[in-house]
């Protein structure tokens, strides 16, 4: 049994580090304004509003990086996840199933109101069981693909779920996702009448400190996140991620199951994209098919490539970063140039900049900004996960081929 | 005494090309059987199909009574078989310890949430490994290695690294092919005097593919002799040493004869 004490030096000056900026995060809404008025960079300072969608895009990183970074399963179709979890928001907290009235739980509405209104706590569990399931479902025919089969399978059904929900305006009569209009709007998290006692707010939608309420539950979310996931990396299943990733032959040899394993990787991924879907849907209260792009997919790739496959802390910067210039950093440093009498937009040249960014981290830091010491490794020096050469060619039995004599 | 493990009329074809042509074979329990033949006789083929790599065309495998032509490896292996690779295939990115934690994944329970909750049984579980782990380890030979990089280790030490990882899976039957190939003399006869023990101290049976006919002909209670898919003959090594298709085969003629 390990003291304490060793358990804090085990976790080295890092956990400090992550302390600090804990503790930093949750106070931020008290300084966000003072920071604002700072001379040259106080413009530059994201608002809180902001800060909420950059932990949400954050949380989903986090969440890919398990398939991504932990499993090695290059996951093209992330933004699947992010929909299925947007729009279980939409069907448990909106009035879009207006021929049915259940309330269960619901905060700050009529308990009049068509539609069936659950409390958003519950339905952030439910999208994150449901959109596990939904990983499951897509996992079990793809994951017996390897490396860029998969990724092209998984490319397919990040595009085939916004179609869905686009056409699902009409499913055999049934109107289930209001097709391009969207859902909207959602409720909005509160903690009911019982919370406003405690001083928690009723509805944070209906509460005066609105965008406050949002980013300590987005930040609560995402630290969530971050402790499941550094705890499953370091338990059983997350050792058999890693044998996966290194060498598949040898792992399943080794007595581990790859399609359990990896459909595992890919659930709880699942589950984290969906839990951050549902919120981010309750926050601005909708869910529209336009906000599943590829693109988001390859915005999240980008944010765990950026960070560092595979490392918590890597992939949180690189989300924080990324998701800063997409929310609010390019458009500030576009009008920025526009009163320097610069005319030129940064915006329109968003993806740019992020292939930009790819190139460059490929070139000069391929690992990451903090990589995870292994993946560190294996960048410079390679890893063997091919297939038994005989098991590549069937047909040819390479085992006849002289090699030593 | 039984037979851990049968097979029965194995044949594998690739394509048109017959790697393996109804083999019957059995492997007593307790005895340290080895697999030799000329490069390209199928022995690794046999091991592929033994370990669920390959499913055989036809025939049957039969390991401790269970049917397992058509099993999936990780499955074999949680039966109870374990094995080494010809050209080492550690996870070479993982210290010795976690290669062997990884070993010992379908021998222990944390799931997702056990570990999450960081529950007393799931942490009591992998402190329990951890030090099985080690002393793995230790009794292949690999003291003060264990946080020490597979890749980095040395040659002979991640070959005893893999069959440490083999051990790690439980097994009954402990399947080697080619584990002293790239050593040299004093390692080959280390490494020979290991898996005798293993036998003895740890009461396995062993199948072992070998060139090394000082390693075959020292440990083997039994040698099977592969040429060609087919078996040319099996027997105690003294009688394999005088067989006369044997030492064809090995001196190249059976090729010409063969086409």
């Amino acid at each position: 049994m390990t003291t304490v004490q060793e358990r804090l030096r085990s976790y080295g000056p890092g956990a400090l580090v992550a302390l600090v900026v804990i503790v930093l995060a949750l106070l931020y809404p008290q300084y966000v304004e003072s920071l604002g008025d700072l001379p040259l960079i106080g413009d530059f300072i994201p608002a809180l509003s902001s800060m909420v969608i950059m932990i949400v895009f954050t949380m989903m990183a986090v969440g890919l990086n398990i398939v991504v970074g932990y499993a090695g399963l290059l996951d093209l179709g992330y933004v699947a996840f992010y929909a299925a979890g947007a729009y279980t928001s939409a069907w448990f907290a909106s009035q879009q199933f207006d021929q049915w009235t259940f309330h269960f739980g619901s905060v700050g509405i009529s308990k009049e109101l068509p539609g069936i209104h659950l409390s958003i706590w519950l339905v952030l569990l439910i999208a994150g069981i449901f959109t596990a399931l939904a990983g499951i479902l897509i996992g079990l025919p793809t994951l017996r693909l390897r490396g860029d089969y998969l990724a092209i399978v998984t490319l397919g059904f990040g595009e085939i779920i916004p179609q869905v929900v686009r056409n699902g305006d009409n499913v055999f009569g049934f109107d289930l996702t209001h097709g391009t209009f969207g859902i909207s709007p959602i409720d909005s998290p509160g903690f009911g009448s019982v919370g406003e006692t405690l001083g928690l707010p009723l509805n944070y939608q209906q509460s005066f400190e609105r965008e406050q309420w949002f980013y300590w539950t987005a930040l609560a979310l995402l630290l969530l996140t971050v402790f499941c996931s550094i705890r499953l990396r370091d338990s059983r299943l997350g050792r058999a991620w890693v044998a996966i990733r290194e060498d598949e032959t040898a792992a399943a040899a080794m007595g581990v199951p790859l399609m359990r394993t990896k459909t595992w990787s890919y659930a709880i991924g699942a589950f984290f994209g969906g839990v951050a879907g549902a919120f981010y849907a309750s926050f601005k209260s909708g869910a529209f098919p336009a906000d599943f792009y590829f693109n988001i997919s390859v915005f999240l790739l980008c944010m765990v490539i950026l960070g560092g496959m595979g490392s918590i802390w890597g992939v949180i910067v690189g989300g924080m970063i990324l998701g800063y210039l997409n929310v609010e950093g390019l458009a500030t440093l576009g009008s920025e140039l526009q009163q320097g009498g610069i005319d030129f937009d940064p915006t329109k040249y968003q993806f740019g900049f992020y292939g930009v960014i790819i190139v460059l981290m490929m070139l000069f830091r391929p690992e990451g900004l903090i990589p995870e010491r292994r993946h560190k490794r294996e960048f410079e020096l390679g890893v063997a996960d091919t297939p038994l050469d005989d098991v590549t060619h069937e047909g040819a039995d390479t085992d006849r081929e002289p090699k030593n004599d | 005494m039984t037979d851990l493990l049968v097979v029965e009329n194995l044949r594998k074809e690739f394509g048109g090309l017959i790697a393996m042509n109804d083999i019957d074979f059995r492997i007593p329990t307790g005895s340290i059987v080895s697999l030799i033949g000329p490069n390209g006789a199928g022995k690794t083929t046999f091991f592929n199909m033994l370990t669920g790599v390959y499913k055989p065309t036809s025939g049957r495998i039969e390991f401790d009574g269970t049917d397992i032509g058509d099993k999936p490896p990780h499955a074999i292996t949680e039966l109870g078989v374990g094995r080494t690779f010809q050209n080492i295939r550690l996870f070479q990115h993982m210290t010795s310890l976690e290669n062997v934690l990884v070993g010992m994944h379908c021998r222990l329970k944390g799931g997702i949430f056990g570990p999450i909750f960081g529950l007393p049984r799931v942490r009591r579980e992998e402190r329990e490994a951890e030090s099985r782990a080690k002393e793995l380890l230790r009794y292949s030979g690999l003291r003060g290695r264990d946080n020490e990089m597979a890749r980095n280790l040395p040659y002979g030490d991640q070959r005893r690294l893999e069959v440490a990882r083999a051990l790690a899976t439980g097994p009954k039957l402990l399947l080697l092919d080619e584990p002293t190939a790239g050593m040299n003399p004093q390692e080959t006869a280390a490494f020979t005097e290991f898996v005798r023990r293993l036998r003895d101290e740890r009461e396995l049976t062993v199948l072992l593919i070998e060139h090394d006919m000082k390693v075959v002909m020292g440990i083997s209670d039994r040698v099977t002799v592969l040429d060609y898919g087919e078996k040319i003959a099996e027997g105690p090594p003294k009688e394999i040493q005088r067989d006369e298709r044997v030492i064809e085969a090995y001196l190249g003629k059976g090729a010409t004869t063969h086409g």
